[in-house]
């Protein structure tokens, strides 16, 4: 900070600086209203990409504000996983499991097929405000989910959570299969009600309905949706990191054991990670129910968990900005090359192989992703840090003589009132 | 209950959280932890932004009853309700025992830690110290004994209830949360003290707030204390290894311990470094902590330490003041060993 | 209402789990024996999860492609030997059923083994030389599973042979053993299959408990699992050590691999070691983590209890059994059957 050029070392005792530091430092510069000018100017030109729809941006093979509407989803679970494993450091590897329970979840409450729906007299859940409803209910019941996964498991090392919630994605997918009473089996669930919004003459089902196919059609409509619900849950997650639990988190992560011998109560922490990271997931899983309209058990297979830990680990796991890019990443790549064919076999189709090979090299190389967490863990941390940091930089600027018993920070505080 | 410290002939009243450079002490660096509670983080913030100020921030100006150092202590340390008197046993040992299959590492050790004072354990490799800091810190179960704190035994309480109880610990190796900057190190210690829930972290409720301000303030007082502030917003990771020792001692403080253990504490320190640590020992009880203080370093452990606990092969063989140890036989044998036409 | 359709709904999930006794008292031995032959396999690929564990306290997730991989190796082998999808081998008898056999388990066996060196080599080696945290080895490790299996998926059909190799569907089977009874267990029938599948195994568990527990080999492998670094000063190499520990759970895989297709032929596919790996897994957690003789047992008592499962609440509920005891023992006895309680610290 006292050196505007980054490349340039500034003491022996601060750190080399990069290019990211140099952004950092410059955004850390800025006072709040320039943030978050250009916060709303960099919102906008997201949002308005898939209307644009720029040539060579634009996919070619799929819809583009479909796209774009599975990234925003993808970045709302990839903002849940990057609690879990991010910030707690808790490897759940079932993660689709959360997302096909709220998914299902809001199916089986609307479609007319499902088995439930049949049985009862569905008052709120049908009619417009039908998906809004389950809402509520998706993210709750996933949550529950999440506890009775959790409590069990939480107690024990890492690596059985690991495998634990990799069996339980897996379970998901298979009873939604085999449960044909249920879930009506591998036939799914069809006609899942979403937000009627926008109704018209031509539009009879609203803008969310498949049946729009406008210039800014359902995908589109559903992208700003699921935009939306990524600011509010970002908005959430982050008062959480600036808190006492977001402190606990890193320090379960850092070092587990140190953290309960300072007083935190680790299990409940990581309890509650584990719930919210279920419940973020769970809303995802709505959202996608409602976009597609149908719900059946392949779209949950196992294997897109690892891709949504791709997303968290490209992206910088505990930096929760940083994920929404590699949300973006392992969306956004594999259909922009979906049309590209090699050996008669689709691109996209080889983006399990290409991202699995990622996550390896970058364990390898680079583990802390392209963005690599720097939150601040304090809710006042800007001022506090602001000063703080003045303080450090004046000791450094005149680092005096040791002073008594070797310190030299005691002989630095002693140089400046001098 | 209210706190007692104390007597100090030096100075009758304590000098409250003083910019760096301004306070009455020779060093420069605060005496105490004892800090301004009124409108905090403004002052801190406007204390830190200038560390050339020469006002001082007077706390009997803006209270007069923080003048009463028995008053300071109660509003610094308010969950630090210590039911034992000023010199009775705030930690008592009985007959503890533990054993690792067939392996005995302690055998009906017993003891008392009494408040206020740095009580010292030593023994040569292998007595058993580690073991028995371990049981008290509640790391171990013991076989056998019961170890009561405050009146309390402790029983298989879980760790974090154990620290809330008021036994903090540092470790031998540091375990620093090394992806954290040393403050927030240190507020994490605070939290222990915090009854924020996750709903109110979420929702920002007012009591969340004031604990937020309050593990900042204390927090900086604490880095100030042990002489660290000016590196407050560093990786804990990429602090030297004594600032890094410091900032464990920090972070145990901030729980608010009533008794302070120490394991190996001057460790990879050189001579002068070893002094400074002396001095910060001191301080801390001179503040109203008690100490438990594991060390190899004789010169340390007799030039801090009120009295001493020698262990030997996992039993106690001599307890008193660091002259009586010093002088004992039995002490003597363990480190030095017999002259040959002495062994029996 | 809400209230009430929950109820509905579990009401109805309740429903589809029957819980016949009945059928289990019925066919009892015949569930048994079955079980045992699939809890052998359960138990050759749980020891390669257990001693890569007990060594480097990793879980090796991609193990259950390295088994995967073993399926495709025989298959391979035996296309060279000229055995195509159809037609049978037991027409030529006995021995020259067994030869192929061989043969074709040690082709599956070779690719499995080289498989499992190769993971450790290109995957965990490069992390412990830059200290990566516990994380990245498993996040690295259900990456190379993942890798495996979409090479498989989408890369090797791509390889001109005939039959294709890999894809979306499984393999065309080719039977080599036809399952003839041999003789009867107080009524339950024992085929040539069971028959084999238990021999080899018996065969090789032996063999792996004498490696571990009698030989100098196995001792370097004990010390290395108990304490890395008084096994260096003793003269132990400790990187030579785990490969080795990798190369025997590999070839462990490539013969439980044969072992399976004889039983199951139609299960040569990407996804065929996914769920069995972690089946093996939890035998292995149940049997106790890091320990050989309980990765066997656990192996041999998940089969039998999944078996039993899978009549008394239903064949869809049969997968959930490993899971549902995995997480019994994790919440009752982590050590696992014949694993040891460690010392009281906590730390």
């Amino acid at each position: 900070m006292t050196n505007s050029d980054p490349t340039v070392p500034v003491a022996a005792a601060a750190p080399r600086r990069g290019v990211g530091d140099a952004i950092r430092s410059w955004w850390d510069r800025q006072s709040r209203p320039a943030q978050w000018g250009v916060g709303v100017v960099a919102f906008a030109a997201l949002a308005l990409l898939p209307v644009l729809d720029p040539p060579l941006i634009s996919t070619t093979a799929t819809d583009f504000g479909a796209t774009m509407a599975q990234f925003a989803m993808v970045a709302l679970i990839a903002i849940g996983l990057n609690v879990v494993v991010g910030q707690a450091g808790l490897l759940d590897l079932g993660y689709v499991g959360f997302y096909a329970v709220g998914a299902y979840v809001v199916a089986l409450l609307t479609s007319p097929a499902s088995p439930v729906w049949n049985s009862v007299d569905h008052g709120i859940f049908s009619g417009p405000w039908a998906w809004l409803a389950c809402i509520p209910l998706a993210i709750v019941i996933t949550g529950i989910t999440g506890v009775i996964l959790g409590t069990p498991t939480l107690r024990v090392r890492g690596d059985y959570l690991a495998i634990v919630t990799l069996g339980f994605g897996e379970i998901v997918r298979l009873l939604a299969d085999n449960l044909k009473e249920v879930t009506n089996g591998p036939a799914g669930l069809q006609g899942v009600l979403f937000p009627e919004l926008g109704t018209s003459a031509d539009k009879p089902d609203g803008v969310f309905s498949v049946q729009n196919n406008d210039r800014i059609n359902s995908g589109i409509w559903w992208y700003w949706l699921a935009l939306l619900l990524v600011v509010i849950v970002l908005l959430f997650v982050g008062n959480l990191e600036r808190s006492r639990v977001g402190r606990s988190w890193i320090a379960i992560r850092e070092d587990e054991d140190a953290a309960e011998i300072m007083g935190v109560p680790t299990f409940k922490y990581k309890l509650w990670a584990f719930v919210i990271g279920a419940g973020i997931g769970g809303l995802s899983g709505a959202v996608y129910a409602g976009q597609v309209q149908y719900v059946d058990p392949k779209a949950f297979t196992v294997i897109n968990s690892m891709l949504f830990l791709c997303a968290v680990v490209i992206g910088g796991q505990g930096n929760k900005l940083g994920v929404i890019v590699g949300a973006f990443i392992i969306v956004y790549i594999p259909a922009r090359v979906q049309g590209i064919e090699v050996g008669g076999q689709s691109l996209g189709d080889f983006k399990y192989l290409f991202f699995g090979l990622a996550l390896v090299a970058l364990m390898i190389f680079r583990p802390q992703g392209l963005f690599p967490a720097r939150a601040r863990l304090i809710t006042f941390g800007r001022q506090v840090y602001a000063a703080a940091q003045r303080v450090g930089d004046a000791a450094r600027r005149d680092p005096g003589p040791p002073g008594e018993g070797g310190d030299p920070v005691v002989g630095a505080q002693k140089e400046v009132t001098s | 209950m209210t706190h007692r410290f104390p007597d100090d002939p030096r100075e009758p009243a304590r000098p409250v959280w003083q910019p760096p450079g301004t306070g009455s002490g020779a060093d420069g660096v605060a005496d105490g932890i004892h800090q301004v509670v009124e409108s905090p983080t403004e002052q801190v913030a406007e204390v830190l932004a200038d560390p050339l100020a020469t006002t001082v921030v007077d706390p009997v100006a803006i209270d007069p009853a923080l003048a009463d150092p028995e008053l300071v202590a109660e509003v610094v340390a308010p969950q630090r309700d210590i039911v034992t008197a000023e010199g009775d046993a705030l930690l008592q040992v009985r007959d503890l025992t533990v054993e690792f299959g067939g392996l005995a590492a302690l055998s009906d050790v017993s003891f008392d830690i009494r408040r206020g004072e740095i009580l010292g354990l030593i023994g040569p490799n292998g007595a058993g110290k580690t073991t028995c800091f371990n049981a008290i810190t509640g790391v171990y179960t013991p076989t056998r004994g019961t170890v009561s704190f405050d009146g309390e035994p402790l029983r298989k309480l879980k760790r974090h209830k154990i620290t809330r109880k008021g036994i903090a610990r540092t470790f031998q190796n540091v375990r620093l949360w090394g992806e954290m900057t040393a403050l927030e190190n240190v507020c994490v210690g605070t939290d222990a003290r915090h009854k924020t829930s996750v709903w109110g972290a979420t929702f920002r409720t007012p009591r969340h707030y004031r604990e937020e301000r309050d593990a900042v303030d204390r927090g900086m007082a604490l880095l100030e204390f042990v002489g660290i502030a000016a590196r407050a917003t560093e990786k804990a990771a990429n602090l030297p290894y004594g600032d890094q020792r410091r900032l464990e001692i920090a972070r145990a403080l901030a729980t608010e311990p009533k008794l302070l253990c120490l394991d190996e504490p001057a460790a990879g320190f050189n001579p002068s470094e070893k002094s400074a640590l002396m001095g910060l020992i001191k301080k801390i009880r001179d503040d109203g902590y008690t100490v438990l203080l594991i060390e190899h370093d004789m010169r340390l452990v007799m030039g801090v330490t009120d009295r001493i606990v020698v262990l030997e092969f996992g039993r106690k063989i001599a307890e008193g003041t660091p002259r009586e140890v010093r002088d004992n036989p039995a002490v003597i044998a363990a480190y030095l060993g017999v002259p040959d036409d002495e062994i029996v | 209402m809400i209230a009430y359709s929950l109820a509905e709904s579990t009401s109805v999930v309740a429903s589809t789990i029957g819980f016949d006794l009945g059928a289990l008292r019925d066919g009892f031995w015949t569930l048994t024996i079955q079980g045992l032959a699939y809890g052998s396999i359960y138990a050759l690929v749980a020891v390669g999860y257990t001693l890569v564990y007990g060594v480097l306290r990793l879980i090796n997730f991609a193990h259950s492609e390295v088994f995967m991989l073993g399926m495709f190796g025989q298959y391979i082998g035996l296309m060279l030997l000229g055995f195509r999808p159809q037609g049978d081998v037991w027409s030529e008898g006995t021995l020259m059923t067994i030869a192929y056999l061989l043969l074709a388990g040690l082709i599956g066996m070779a690719v499995s083994g080289t498989t499992a060196v190769g993971l450790e080599f290109v995957a965990y080696r490069p992390l412990r030389k830059r200290n990566a945290k516990p994380l990245a080895f498993l996040i690295t490790a259900i990456g190379m599973s993942f890798v495996l299996q979409e090479f498989v998926h989408y890369v090797l059909p791509k390889v001109p042979t005939d039959p294709r190799l890999g894809g979306s569907s499984p393999q065309p089977a080719i039977k080599l053993v036809q399952p003839t009874e041999q003789f009867t267990v107080f009524g339950a029938s024992v085929t040539n299959v069971i028959l084999i599948i238990v021999i080899a195994a018996i065969g090789l568990a032996v063999g792996v408990d004498f490696l571990i527990n009698r030989t100098r080999l196995g001792r370097g492998i004990r010390s290395v699992a108990q304490d890395p670094e008084a096994a260096l000063l003793m003269g132990v190499s400790r990187e030579r050590i785990i490969m080795v520990t990798f190369l025997i759970g590999g070839l462990l895989a490539g013969a439980a691999a044969l072992l399976y297709t004889l039983h199951v032929p139609s299960n040569v596919v990407y996804y065929g070691g996914f769920i069995l790996g972690i089946k093996a897994f939890c035998a292995a957690v149940l049997g106790g983590i890091g320990n050989v003789r309980g990765a066997l047992l656990g192996g041999l008592l998940l089969g039998v209890m999944e078996n039993y499962g899978s009549v008394v609440f239903g064949n869809q509920w049969k997968d959930v059994v490993a899971f549902a005891l995995l997480i019994l023992v994790l919440m009752f006895r982590p050590t696992g059957i014949l694993g040891e309680k460690l010392g009281k610290a906590r730390v």
